[in-house]
């Protein structure tokens, strides 16, 4: 099984980094430049010790993920070249989980190298002769949550998917559910009254990081299980062929 | 040993009000090119995907290399490989990744793979061209790979779904020509559909004809031939009107025709034309050639389909 879903994810992330187009390359040198270069060099020594960069890091493997699942799902339908995996000796979980599996890879991936050139970007830029690091709790966060949020894009991004007809129909959906996800809780904030909004940044301020990093990681962990639970129900060969 | 790659009893699938596969009883026998001819519409595409276990049929039963279908269905899928309606190669890879894929899918060593790719390759003039994406390629050439991503694990039945559907008529003779010496050099039992019947006339040592569902007729060419009219075509001198009435009142003889120098018998049944052309000569017939139709897969597969017709109202 191991060694099917490894040889699925192996040619899902051949696919992935065979850019037919500039677009492609452009887009992950755009984000490796913008989350590892130009933002901790504009925010200083608070890229690493404030908590809020988490929310950064919880939004950037939704973007990425969901690019290469609507690709790996729907873009193998629309393309008519799941009828001959799924013909193939493969078991249908072998498939999924390759699939996933590589979306992840490429998503968290791809996170943490950003994650990485922005730590040497702000200890070459700020760093002043000593090391800059994560706090121990945002540290864990970083990593747990942007692996996490991954792992909610992929399982969302199967069903939807699933669902979609064609690979642009499915992007869509899912940059529009990005969207909402992101941009919902900002502009709701502006939106509030001013005193309950200060009464809203007193209660984060006053939060317990290591305690929220973990909450946060337990809430993302069930979506995540219950999200993929859905979708390994969802993809059957018998019928997945009839769709 | 089982002698049947195929067997199906009373096999049969529905979607919603249509019956696409209807009662359908099959035999295909180990080794051979067994064409299973219909319209499109008729069933062929869901027998496939039936016998391969990706659809549960509502009734009958299934046994593909001697295992019951759905119930032992990935053992069958191990131990098949299959051309479906469409090609389904990855485009933005190289033919040689795209083989190389499924020579990992399944789990064939790194030296076996690469030396079978170059087995199936080469012969098909596409070695040259491997490292190519899959996307700059002809339709025929992608065909050709598919051909090749269906034999590469040495399965001992494989499923060809119209594979030359949608190719130019050299494209699809180069493609057919292919075929048959991969097919002939593996040894491998062929499950092949078509529409075409020139195709299966070329390919298949035996058919099964398929209209909405239900299976008309299976053999080999020779055996379906029975169920069309011959003709025979007599040239010379002489047919009186006299000769032309003593033929017709033949059992055999379905209807005469003379014209001049020609005599046309069409006969009922698949009769010796000796007999016949004895009786001309004993009625002052003078007989220079005569010639005996040779009923082409078309003419069967008509015969069969109007009466079929006929049947069903």
């Amino acid at each position: 099984m191991l060694t099917d879903v490894w040889t699925v994810m192996r040619k899902e992330l051949q696919e992935a980094f065979n850019f037919g187009d500039r677009v492609g390359k452009f887009g992950i040198l755009f984000m490796i430049l913008s989350f590892g270069i130009l933002l901790p060099w504009q925010m200083g020594k608070s890229w690493v010790e404030s908590p809020i960069t988490l929310i950064y890091w919880s939004w950037v493997p939704l973007f990425l993920v969901n690019a290469v699942v609507a690709d790996s799902f729907a873009g193998e339908r629309e393309r008519h070249t799941l009828e001959t995996l799924l013909a193939s000796r493969l078991a249908d979980q072998a498939i999924l989980f390759g699939k996933l599996l590589a979306a992840l890879a490429y998503g968290v991936g791809l996170t943490w190298v950003s994650l990485l050139v922005g730590l040497i970007t702000i200890n070459l830029v700020h760093g002043e002769g000593r090391l800059l690091f994560y706090p121990p709790a945002v540290a864990l966060g970083v990593i747990g949550i942007s692996l996490l949020s991954g792992g909610l894009a992929a399982g969302a991004g199967i069903l939807v998917s699933l669902r979609a007809k064609t690979v642009q129909q499915a992007t869509q959906m899912l940059s529009i559910a990005v969207m909402l996800l992101i941009f919902v809780p900002t502009f709701g904030l502006q939106a509030l009254p001013a005193a309950w909004q200060e009464r809203l940044l007193h209660l984060i301020a006053g939060w317990n990081v290591p305690q929220a990093v973990l909450t946060a990681i337990a809430v993302l962990a069930v979506i995540d299980s219950v999200l993929i639970g859905a979708a390994m129900r969802r993809f059957q060969r018998t019928r997945l062929i009839l769709e | 040993m089982n002698t049947f790659a195929i067997r199906t009893q009373q096999l049969t699938r529905t979607f919603g009000p249509v019956r696409a596969v209807d009662q359908l009883t099959l035999e295909v026998r180990q080794g051979e090119i067994f064409g299973f001819l219909g319209p499109n519409g008729s069933g062929k595409t869901t027998t496939i995907r039936l016998l391969l276990g990706l659809l549960q049929p509502d009734a009958g039963q299934i046994e593909v290399l001697g295992l019951p279908v759905p119930q032992q269905a990935a053992e069958v899928r191990e131990r098949t490989g299959a051309l479906l309606e469409h090609a389904g190669l990855y485009e933005r890879l190289s033919a040689a990744d795209n083989l190389d894929y499924y020579g990992r899918i399944w789990r064939m060593p790194a030296a076996e793979r690469n030396q079978r790719i170059r087995e199936l390759l080469e012969p098909l003039g596409l070695w040259e061209r491997r490292n190519e994406q899959v996307k700059m390629w002809s339709r025929g050439m992608k065909q050709k790979l598919a051909i090749a991503r269906a034999l590469l694990h040495r399965p001992q039945l494989i499923f060809l779904d119209e594979p030359t559907a949608g190719l130019d008529p050299i494209a699809a003779a180069v493609l057919r020509d292919d075929l048959r010496t991969l097919v002939e050099r593996e040894g491998v039992t062929v499950f092949l559909t078509t529409h075409n019947l020139a195709e299966a006339e070329k390919l298949c040592h035996r058919v099964g004809i398929i209209r909405q569902g239900r299976l008309l007729a299976q053999g080999s060419l020779a055996e379906l031939r029975r169920h069309e009219t011959l003709h025979l075509e007599i040239i010379g001198r002489a047919f009186t009107p006299h000769v032309v009435t003593v033929l017709q009142s033949q059992p055999a003889v379905k209807r005469v025709e003379a014209n001049g120098s020609r005599l046309l018998i069409e006969l009922a049944t698949a009769s010796d034309p000796a007999s016949l052309v004895k009786l001309v000569v004993e009625h002052g017939g003078q007989i220079e050639e005569v010639r005996r139709s040779h009923a082409s897969l078309e003419a069967v597969f008509l015969t069969l389909m109007e009466e079929e017709e006929a049947h069903a109202y």
